[in-house]
């Protein structure tokens, strides 16, 4: 059952029926990069319609209120219509901007944000591109999105979206150091930067068990980095109005947000794969595990997001530097000792 | 050392936490706050110019529209003063009323207070919570006078109207609830660290300073100053209750946080003990149908959620006042932002504009 319906299984499939048409082989592996880039892409832009909905439904769980309940049943098609409204509106672009880097954040942020998919282990053998360095693939061009930020911020010539645009590169500077070295525990352990060995690794124990100090600190730095509260000093409204995206409307202002969802998503896959054991999972195909996974770990952030208030600026950077990095640092160093120590006594 | 340069932000008057159309022209340096001045009259009314061209009793509803989310406290202020001015005897009960009112308005106030602060710090939830709660309060002003924000209840002589058979059980209910409701906020806001570290040590006025401003309300007794009109000189019958004046220490935005919390608490207690108390009888006094007060002036105080609120009429024994003056207490505490607001960061100039509270119905009057 499980092998029936996983990934790996449908695309030989695919394969199979593609060969009736081709007999060139390279032309069926054009077609299959195809069909699994058209995979990832739906998954992302999927992702922002189905999480927004999610994240009105819950916030309101939260807050004693209703939610949307309008537009379909039980309001699910409100982010179709919030979609095809962002769609129609007027696109504005101010006079005091450095046009062609306006246009080109949103844009640019988007890329990285996408990029990142490419090394994800949905399942058992399906991953678009299993790169030895596959972890460290997704630190270097997850890392990008900081400059379209400050693109952003810079280049639409309001003070609000300059603040907000260098408090981005501060917030996300800082907090990728702890991140990475509390994914170098997992890799530590695993002894490979691939993605597939990482979830192999943990058939028989997730590594949440193994490090949970480096998952804690993942979680926190993840949160930073995806700017989402109590780590939403990029965008705070109450502050800032809307940091870097204040001058941005309509569709460009939608691309910002799918970024951000995307990016959401991200962080949960790769908390997902480094920590909770990627697809594997008893009776159920490895990909709905993995997406089951992701989806208690976004419940988590959403959970943070409604619960805390923001921090200020200088108590974030203290945060960063003087709590989590030397936390992050002593995890390897434990964990480096513990290895030794295993490796001595067995 | 690389030469830098201040810059001017404009916060205001169309910004999501400046709580209405307040601006305030801020100099930064970096995100450092060099100068924060506040300008105001977007939401100007001329009010006290309207007062001099209506009678003593179509004046009422123009107070209401002061500090609109304490109306009653206006109310209140206002006719007393006129009752001064006239020297007329209030019912018992017309007093009683009036006292459990204000006391539930200035609940209904603070938990507006809260949930502000909630959403300028970035706590989404803690400002629902505090507005279901609100709406609690509002239902109840519903029932006594169909109104829930511009109420007009409180008149000269007495109320409006008397209260509904069903307005003191749920008014029992909602002040039983009423602990609980508190817990839960102490649990989502009060005993959260961020909230505790983004308010303890910043915006710090101390008491002699904020005598110097002139701050009054919980803003001042949040700086340590044991000053309360209900009990320095108590007006309408304040002095038959017992209740507690809470004071912080450090006039730092938690302590103002914490005064008002606090606050609410001893406003409860006094709706209770107000309720029992409750005498039955008329709640209107013999008023005449024409008011002529004799010439001469008048100054009255009371003490309003967001602080000394005074109203000064100066009568020429006609209908109409020649001239009326509020001493608006938001807009004598807005004065101390730009002395609290130096050297703080953006986010902090956010958190003390909460937390002074200013209401620019009142500020622009």
């Amino acid at each position: 059952m499980q092998e029936v319906i996983g990934l790996f299984a449908i695309s030989e499939i695919l394969r199979g029926l593609l060969s009736q048409y081709f007999s060139n082989p390279q032309w069926i592996d054009l077609f299959m990069a195809l069909i699994n880039l058209g995979g990832i892409l739906t998954v992302i832009s999927m992702s922002a319609i189905v999480l927004v909905y999610a994240e009105r439904k819950i916030s309101a769980y939260m807050q004693v209120r209703i939610g949307p309940n309008r537009v379909g049943p039980w309001g699910t098609i409100q982010s179709v219509a919030d979609m095809i409204k962002l769609m129609s509106k007027e696109d504005i672009i101010p006079d005091s901007a450095d046009k062609k880097m306006w246009i080109l954040a949103p844009v640019l942020l988007f890329i990285p944000s996408a990029a990142v998919y490419a090394v994800f282990p949905f399942d058992r053998q399906a991953i678009f591109a299993d790169l030895n360095i596959g972890i460290f693939y997704f630190i270097a061009v997850a890392s990008q999105s900081t400059l379209p930020f400050l693109m952003a911020g810079w280049s639409s010539n309001s003070k609000y979206a300059l603040v907000g645009g260098m408090r981005t590169v501060a917030q996300m500077l800082s907090y990728e150091v702890p991140m990475a070295f509390s994914i170098v525990g997992v890799v530590m352990l695993t002894g490979s930067m691939r993605m597939s060995d990482i979830v192999a690794a943990q058939q028989h124990g997730w590594f949440i068990f193994l490090q949970p100090v480096a998952f804690v600190v993942y979680m926190i730095a993840a949160i930073a980095e995806t700017n989402r509260a109590p780590f939403d000093l990029v965008e705070c409204e109450s502050e800032l109005v809307a940091g870097p995206f204040t001058e941005y409307s309509g569709m460009r202002w939608a691309l910002f947000f799918l970024a951000e969802y995307s990016n959401l998503l991200a962080a949960s896959a790769i908390a997902t794969t480094l920590f909770l054991g990627g697809w594997n999972g008893p009776w159920l195909p490895g990909w709905l595990w993995f997406f089951l996974k992701i989806g208690v770990m976004i419940f988590v952030f959403m959970w943070f997001r409604w619960t805390f208030p923001r921090l200020r600026i200088d108590q974030l950077m203290t945060f960063g530097w003087k709590v989590l990095l030397p936390l992050a640092l002593v995890n390897v160093l434990i964990t480096g000792i513990g290895i030794y120590s295993y490796k001595l006594f067995s | 050392m690389p030469k830098t340069q201040t810059y001017t932000l404009n916060m205001g008057p169309q910004h999501p936490s400046t709580h209405g159309v307040l601006q305030l022209e801020l100099e930064l340096d970096g995100e450092q706050v060099v100068k924060a001045i506040p300008y105001m009259g977007y939401l100007h009314r001329g009010i006290e110019k309207l007062a001099e061209s209506r009678t003593y009793t179509q004046f009422i509803p123009y107070t209401d529209r002061l500090d609109y989310v304490a109306s009653m406290g206006n109310n209140l202020g206002y006719c007393q003063t006129v009752e001064k001015l006239i020297e007329i005897e209030i019912p018992e009960r017309a007093e009683y009323l009036r006292i459990i009112m204000t006391e539930l308005n200035r609940i209904a106030s603070h938990l507006l207070f809260m949930s502000s602060l909630a959403i300028d710090l970035g706590a989404t939830t803690g400002m629902i919570y505090g507005f279901r709660d609100r709406e609690t309060v509002l239902d109840l002003f519903d029932m006594v006078c169909g109104a829930r924000l511009t109420y007009n209840y409180i008149r000269i002589g007495g109320v409006a109207d008397d209260i509904p058979p069903e307005f003191i059980p749920a008014t029992q209910k909602f002040l039983g609830d009423f602990p609980k409701i508190l817990e839960e906020y102490h649990n989502l806001l009060t005993g959260n660290e961020i909230l505790y570290y983004r308010l303890k040590n910043t915006g710090i006025i101390n008491g002699k300073q904020a005598l110097e401003v002139g701050l009054t309300g919980p803003c001042l007794r949040a700086s340590g100053v044991d000053y309360d009109i209900r009990k320095v000189e108590s007006y309408g019958i304040y002095d038959r209750f017992d209740f507690a004046v809470p004071l912080g220490e450090n006039g730092d935005n938690w302590d103002r946080y914490i005064v008002r919390m606090e606050e609410m608490v001893e406003s409860s207690k006094i709706i209770a003990q107000a309720i029992a108390q409750l005498p039955e009888g008329p709640f209107m006094a013999k008023v005449p149908k024409v008011l002529k007060p004799p010439a001469g002036d008048v100054y009255h105080r009371i003490e309003n959620p967001r602080g000394e609120l005074g109203f000064y009429i100066v009568s020429d024994g006609t209908t109409k006042p020649y001239r009326t003056h509020v001493r608006r207490p938001s807009f004598i505490n807005l004065q101390a932002l730009d002395e609290v607001c130096k050297g703080l960061l953006i986010a902090d100039v956010v958190a003390v504009l909460a937390t002074l509270d200013p209401l620019m119905g009142e500020v622009d009057c």
